[in-house]
């Protein structure tokens, strides 16, 4: 298995909190990768200092054999890494179409001078972009909402938007925060779906999920945080089993005595 | 243009084609019918496709990256006395209509990538406050510029302007045509400047429509979304700045050479609250309201001049109310208005960020 994503001693602290103690963490290549743990654990901030979001205050991450710029969004992104947010957050005045074409930014070069002459790269470049995001909103399921803006979608709608807006950056490593967060059975059962799509396509997806069941069917492998600290990193069904794990999840066990 | 055009009421949405010509008509006609009331309305006009251009511009800034600019004169000062040092008596230079423009644009998107930097972290109340500060600043230093070496000088402004000068064609002069017919040089300021309007309503719209346009919308519609998905807001901050600055530039150098005399009290605090109250008055982030509100508002006031007085002395058979003040308060009272009844401006339209020729052609397949 080739390792796509490797989290060397990450830490970060805000004032007093100390969010992420040295966590260390292997993606491979083509795997779904859950993060679960318990509210507060520091998933989501692992999220945003990866990303970029954040500067972590150690350690550092390589991807596809060289570091990440720390801190520094766009050209993660450039790199191949994509993310979606627990709290939904679109381009509310923007069609769908067009939020999925401005997440193709990145990926498109036209500058002032092209785009005020309308030189042939431009317009094949704004074409094809057009045709991309088209095709991204079938891929997802809402390609008949393409001219609806995207704030008077339906939630579940606008939770497949936020992909398809985040596989507009053509990404290697696809980073989902609580994607099935306030989603039905039925709904959670087509994001399920969506999701080994993505990763048949040859897409590698890191998941942060509360959905128990989701997880389980859907991750090769788990890792869990607990107070900013991996506590355990396996196979889904082997970290089901683990006593820290339950601990943490139920409290009791030996944290409390 | 597609936006004007579709923001015509009734037309617009019926018979565009009807639509379009009417908008081109009315433009080209427009002078002629002010004429019939006078020499001064034209001037008015000329005066409202400059406010067009500002309005404009601000509204890349405001209405499409969402960056609250209380400053923008700034850069319409900037263009203005690029012009003045560089086409009159004052420094005795007098380079060619056509090297100074650019240069009197290329200036003001400098001074708007030199606010740009600071402000790149500052959002909303922070950025206005700032925004508003180097409008200032850019207006102090125009009126204290005179000592210990004579600038700009100070107070009394520039003079004597050279006029704008197409190839060798005067547009101050009047156009003879015959013997007995000859066209007024208003009318032929008029048409320059509209033409001016129309190259920016064109270049705005394909800014709109395109990768950039579309970056400014996510920047404003969430700074950190846009981050995430890989737009480096920080250069498309800047490139908003200065190519908002640019077309207030331009406009201040057309000012400046329209006018013939430039002076620090034609670019204060007031003159940026009445290019951003056209903007917020039309419906900000859409071309067509940009337009329309800089065609009311500078309109406004001037038809208020010609009635209120006479309209006053037949009522009450005095002058009551001294037109300044009652367009202070008749503007409050609209805006007001504007708030309650259509918050989201005169053409409240959502403006576009990808082609309806593409949607209909891909959606089809």
């Amino acid at each position: 298995m080739i390792t796509l994503l490797e989290a060397r001693n990450i830490g970060k602290r805000f004032g007093g909190l100390q969010a992420l103690t040295d966590v260390s963490l292997t993606i491979r290549k083509g795997e779904v990768y859950g993060l679960i743990g318990p509210n507060g654990a520091g998933k989501t901030t692992f999220f945003n200092v990866l990303t970029g979001a954040y500067t972590p205050d150690g350690g550092e991450f390589v991807f596809n054999g060289s570091e990440l710029p720390a801190g520094k969004p766009h050209k993660i992104v450039g790199r191949g890494i994509a993310r979606t947010f627990q709290n939904i957050r679109l381009f509310r005045d923007l069609t769908a179409l067009e939020n999925v074409m401005a997440g193709h930014h990145i990926r498109t070069k036209a500058g002032v001078w092209g785009i005020l002459t309308q030189n042939r790269f431009t317009r094949e470049e704004e074409r094809l972009t057009t045709q991309r995001a088209y095709e991204l909103l079938d891929y997802v399921g809402i390609g008949r909402f393409a001219d609806v803006v995207s704030k008077n979608l339906s939630y579940g709608d606008q939770r497949r938007l936020e992909i398809a807006r985040a596989l507009a950056t053509e990404p290697q490593l696809l980073a989902l925060d609580e994607p099935a967060a306030g989603m039905n059975a039925t709904e959670t059962g087509q994001l399920k779906l969506l999701i080994e799509q993505i990763r048949h396509d040859g897409i590698t997806v890191m998941l942060i999920e509360h959905d128990v069941k989701l997880v389980m069917g859907l991750c090769d492998r788990v890792a869990v945080l607990d107070f900013g600290k991996k506590i355990a990193e396996d196979v889904p069904a082997v970290v089901q089993k683990n006593e820290a794990v339950i601990a943490a999840y139920l409290g009791g066990g030996k944290h409390a005595h | 243009m597609n936006e004007l055009v579709s923001a015509v009421p009734y037309l617009g949405k019926r018979n565009p084609m009807a639509a379009r010509w009417l908008i081109i008509i009315i433009a080209l006609v427009a002078p002629i019918i002010a004429w019939q009331f006078g020499k001064s309305w034209v001037r008015i006009l000329d005066f409202a496709l400059l406010y067009m251009m500002l309005a404009l511009g601000l509204n890349l800034v405001v209405g499409f990256a969402g960056l609250l600019d209380l400053g923008y004169i700034a850069f319409y000062a900037v263009g203005a006395y690029t012009f003045a040092f560089l086409a009159s008596p004052h420094f005795d230079i007098h380079m060619p209509f056509w090297l100074v423009l650019p240069l009197g644009a290329a200036f003001a998107a400098l001074a708007g990538i030199m606010l740009g930097f600071p402000v790149l972290r500052l959002r909303g109340d922070y950025l206005a406050i700032v925004t508003l500060g180097f409008g200032e600043i850019i207006r102090i230093f125009m009126l204290n510029l005179n000592y210990p070496i004579n600038i700009t000088n100070g107070p009394q402004g520039i003079n004597m302007i050279d006029p704008i000068n197409l190839f060798g064609w005067d547009l101050s002069r009047n156009l003879q045509v015959t013997e007995t017919f000859s066209i007024n040089s208003l009318f032929l300021y008029y048409y320059f400047f509209l033409l001016c309007v129309a190259g920016s309503i064109l270049f705005i719209q394909r800014l709109q429509i395109s990768r950039v346009g579309r970056a400014w919308a996510a920047m404003r519609d969430d700074e950190l979304a846009a981050k995430a998905i890989g737009i480096n807001t920080r250069n498309m901050k800047l490139l908003a700045f200065s190519l908002g600055a640019t077309f207030g530039g331009v406009a201040g150098a057309l000012f400046g050479a329209f006018q013939g005399f430039v002076s620090p009290e034609s670019f204060s605090l007031m003159e940026s609250i009445a290019v951003l109250t056209m903007v917020v008055f039309g419906g900000m982030g859409n071309i067509a309201g940009a337009i329309v509100g800089a065609f009311v508002l500078a309109l406004l006031p001037e038809i208020l001049r010609d009635v209120a007085v006479p309209l006053q002395q037949t009522l009450f058979g005095t002058v009551i109310l001294d037109p300044e003040v009652l367009r202070m308060l008749l503007l409050s009272l609209a805006m007001i208005l504007m708030m309650l009844l259509r918050p989201s401006g005169m053409i409240p339209a959502r403006a576009r960020y990808a082609h309806r020729e593409n949607m209909k052609q891909e959606g089809a397949q």
